[in-house]
């Protein structure tokens, strides 16, 4: 497989290009329908749907698969070791070949991606599950940050948030009017995804009457509380071919992080973003839409300044993540809802995006695309 | 693409302690990781992505505490990986920065695993509260105790094993300047009279609780061919998990470990690692996991591995020396531990272990396992490049 070209306005990758020697595609995927409290179920109970669903989609039993990984998160969960339990959900018997990431699901699909460039693997099953609603997940999120200098003072991940809308406003990027646009749009969006927590919203003017939840975030802003679930069977080959008549091949998918301390970032740019998915390709050839881990609406501006995102390409048609946020899941679910839309049909060329930390502090970028995809050739 | 071989040219370590109280968690990192970076000759600059491996993040009280660490693990605008899968963490973490190297990602690679354990307290951070878990057991001894005691009652093992496993990798660790406990008075009797914490197993056949981390700087062909000193070559690795609990378990020697072992050795051509493996550093957190392990390895048959131990085998001086660095019961930072065991290995191939090197050590295993032994993760290295 060629490398892709670079444009020079573009920077340029840190090391070789994100694209592996091997295609592999995304084959299926499956969500929970996310909801705000699960209190009836279990992390195991939530998983197991949804690694039914891709298995049964693709005729897969647990014990043919290569590899298996997670991405989950103890904090969430309140307990140490929590995928522990969820791995019974897997049907782990005879013992499986398998790992976890503390991290958003979309680092275990990568970590799965690597695994299959290697060869040691022909499928991997990815999963990834959130339980938000036992505990305060706005306070939660506080115990992410520098234990000695910011998590001291409890900034939560709407201030936060906050602090980045605030900054993109004074730079005059965008204003609140346009906040709740992409609200809207978003949660209108969603009313056609039967697993979107929030379908449908009041229109913007109505939106701009109601009180600030940390100015100058409005609810509207902020990403629902959700509790969900996600999986992913990846492919490579003939193997995905065999799987799925319209697979999702991975054109390129990188990942990067930046400094933690908001103070020393421009909160308005997203470098790390923009390096991701110049590897990853992005900007070799146009899209057809994208799936953006947003779960801020000024953070959606960010992303699209980063990614040279116009209003021609679609923008999470699936309601993205102010629609149903499943912490640890939601990017993964990205990358789901892209494959998703190459596998019906509707589209040949997709970028997802995943976020983790404060204020978009680690982003990974996959491309996808579709045999007519503008690597096609190649398939 | 096929695999690429990958290389360890770099191994850092700080001292294990109990309490690392002059630095933060950030310092404590990135003293192995600069120290790993010294050992191979490389700077920040050269390194293409990391990945950090810990065990539960309770235990310092910092959710996805990787975040924090970009800046002082030199991450700042490259990838990077945060992996978590119990106690074998430390070696999965290796594993899967190995995997980048071998898939043709990236040429370089830096792996940091830690554990700070003096934040918390690891024993109650080990005992799930309710509603997860009924009460029924206190801290890692609680849950692996009545399996040491199965081990026993099925192999007839004569009580002294345990004590004489606890009394030789404590001795090693004399040899080994990085490791917790040096215990330069210890006797074979003050091990045996030690307090019993968890029934068979006493206090001294119990590891320690640590501060510490351990980095690795992997790289492929043409960053091995500049390394200054010799490297050492991943012949083999894998990762095998099975549930925590289920009908027919095993806990005594479960499935995943024969099935990882077997695949290792596959890989690596070794058809009989009693003989063909010069050194183990085996994930021993209580004494009578030792001869378990042996078994459940392959280095003896079932009912015998307390033989090997009785006779001298796994000492340094024996013909398979076990855990020359002093092992886990000589330093535990938990999430650190397998990556340690690696580490250990890697350093045994390239004949850098100083005085606890085994003289001529040409292929060594580094195994680690976690949760209730169901998660393992090993490799084999040696000093010679795979053939392919």
């Amino acid at each position: 497989m060629s490398s892709p070209a670079q444009p020079a306005t573009h920077p340029a990758a840190h090391s070789a290009a994100r694209t592996g020697g091997r295609d592999v595609a995304v084959v299926a995927f499956a969500q929970s329908s996310h909801t705000r409290r699960t209190d009836q179920l279990s992390e195991v109970e939530l998983v197991m749907p949804v690694l039914h669903d891709v298995l049964k989609q693709t005729g897969l039993t647990a014990n043919r698969i290569g590899f298996t990984c997670s991405g989950s998160s103890d904090y969430l969960a309140g307990r140490a070791f929590s995928f522990t339990m969820a791995l019974d959900g897997v049907g782990a018997w005879p013992p499986i070949s398998e790992s976890h990431v503390e991290m958003d699901g979309a680092w275990a699909l990568y970590e799965a991606w690597v695994k299959l460039q290697t060869g040691e693997a022909d499928t991997a099953l990815v999963y990834s599950y959130g339980k938000s609603s036992p505990g305060s997940v706005r306070d939660v999120l506080t115990r992410q940050l520098d234990p000695y200098t910011l998590a001291p003072l409890w900034p939560d991940s709407i201030a936060l948030a906050a602090l980045q809308a605030q900054a993109l406003i004074d730079a005059g990027l965008t204003d609140e009017r346009g906040l709740a646009r992409t609200a809207v749009r978003s949660r209108r969006a969603a009313t056609g995804n039967p697993h979107a927590q929030l379908r449908g919203s009041a229109d913007v003017d109505e939106l701009l009457r109601r009180p600030y939840e940390v100015e100058p975030l409005r609810r509207h802003d902020c990403p629902p509380i959700s509790d969900g679930a996600a999986a992913v069977i990846l492919a490579a080959g003939d193997t995905a071919r065999a799987l799925n008549a319209n697979p999702a091949w991975i054109r390129g998918i990188d990942h990067r992080i930046e400094a933690h301390q908001p103070g020393v970032r421009d909160l308005t740019e997203s470098p790390s973003t923009r390096l991701a998915a110049s590897a990853a390709g992005a900007f070799d050839a146009p899209l057809d839409a994208a799936e953006l881990h947003a779960p801020f609406t000024a953070q959606e501006i960010v992303l699209r300044r980063a990614l040279d995102l116009d209003d021609r390409v679609p923008v999470n048609r699936s309601g993205g993540p102010l629609a149903a946020n499943p912490v640890m899941a939601a990017g993964l679910i990205r990358i789901g809802e892209a494959a998703a839309l190459i596998h019906r049909g509707e589209a040949d060329r997709v970028l997802a995006h995943a976020t983790s930390g404060p204020c978009l502090q680690q982003n990974l970028v996959a491309v996808l695309e579709s045999a007519r995809g503008t690597g096609g050739g190649t398939r | 693409m096929s695999k690429q071989p990958v290389a360890v040219v770099g191994v850092g370590q700080t001292k294990h302690v109990a309490a690392r109280q002059d630095v933060s968690i950030a310092g404590l990192v990135r003293e192995a990781a600069v120290r790993a970076l010294a050992d191979a000759e490389l700077g920040w600059a050269d390194i293409d992505a990391v990945v950090v491996g810990k065990a539960p993040d309770f235990f310092e009280g910092v959710m996805m505490p990787e975040l924090y660490l970009a800046e002082a693990l030199g991450a700042v605008g490259k990838p990077m990986l945060r992996v978590h899968t119990a106690g074998s963490v430390g070696g999965s973490t290796a594993l899967v920065a190995a995997n980048l190297v071998a898939a043709g990602v990236h040429g370089t690679v830096l792996t940091v695993a830690f554990e700070k354990q003096s934040e918390s307290n690891a024993m109650w951070g080990l005992s799930l509260p309710v509603p997860f878990q009924q009460p029924l057991t206190a801290g890692a001894g609680g849950f692996f105790a009545p399996h040491v005691r199965a081990y026993m009652r099925r192999t007839g093992a004569p009580d002294a094993v345990g004590s004489m496993v606890a009394f030789k990798d404590r001795r090693n660790a004399l040899k080994n300047p990085y490791a917790h406990l040096h215990e330069h008075d210890l006797t074979l009797e003050r091990v045996q009279s030690s307090p019993m914490l968890w029934d068979p197993i006493r206090y001294s056949e119990t590891c320690p609780s640590s501060d510490g981390a351990c980095a690795l700087v992997l790289t492929g062909e043409r960053g091995a061919a500049r390394t200054p000193r010799p490297p050492a070559w991943v012949h083999g690795g894998a990762m095998r998990s099975e549930p925590t609990i289920f009908a027919g378990k095993d806990y005594v020697s479960p499935q995943a470990g024969r099935d990882c072992a077997a695949d290792v050795y596959r890989q690596a051509g070794v058809t009989d690692p009693r003989r063909q493996l010069d050194a183990v550093e085996m994930y021993v957190p209580f004494s009578w996991y030792e001869p378990m392990w042996l078994e459940n390895l392959g280095f003896a048959d079932q009912g015998e591995g307390w033989k090997l131990v009785e006779a001298g085998v796994t000492e340094m001086d024996g013909d398979l020396p076990v855990n020359p660095s002093g092992g886990v019961l000589s330093s535990n930072p938990i999430g650190a531990s397998g990556m340690i065991r690696f580490a250990e290995a890697a350093l045994q191939v390239r004949g850098l272990a100083g005085e606890h090197q085994i003289d001529g050590a040409r292929r060594a295993l580094g195994h680690a396992y976690g949760g209730g032994a169901q998660f393992f993760s090993m490799w084999l290295v040696g000093s010679d490049r795979p053939d392919r």
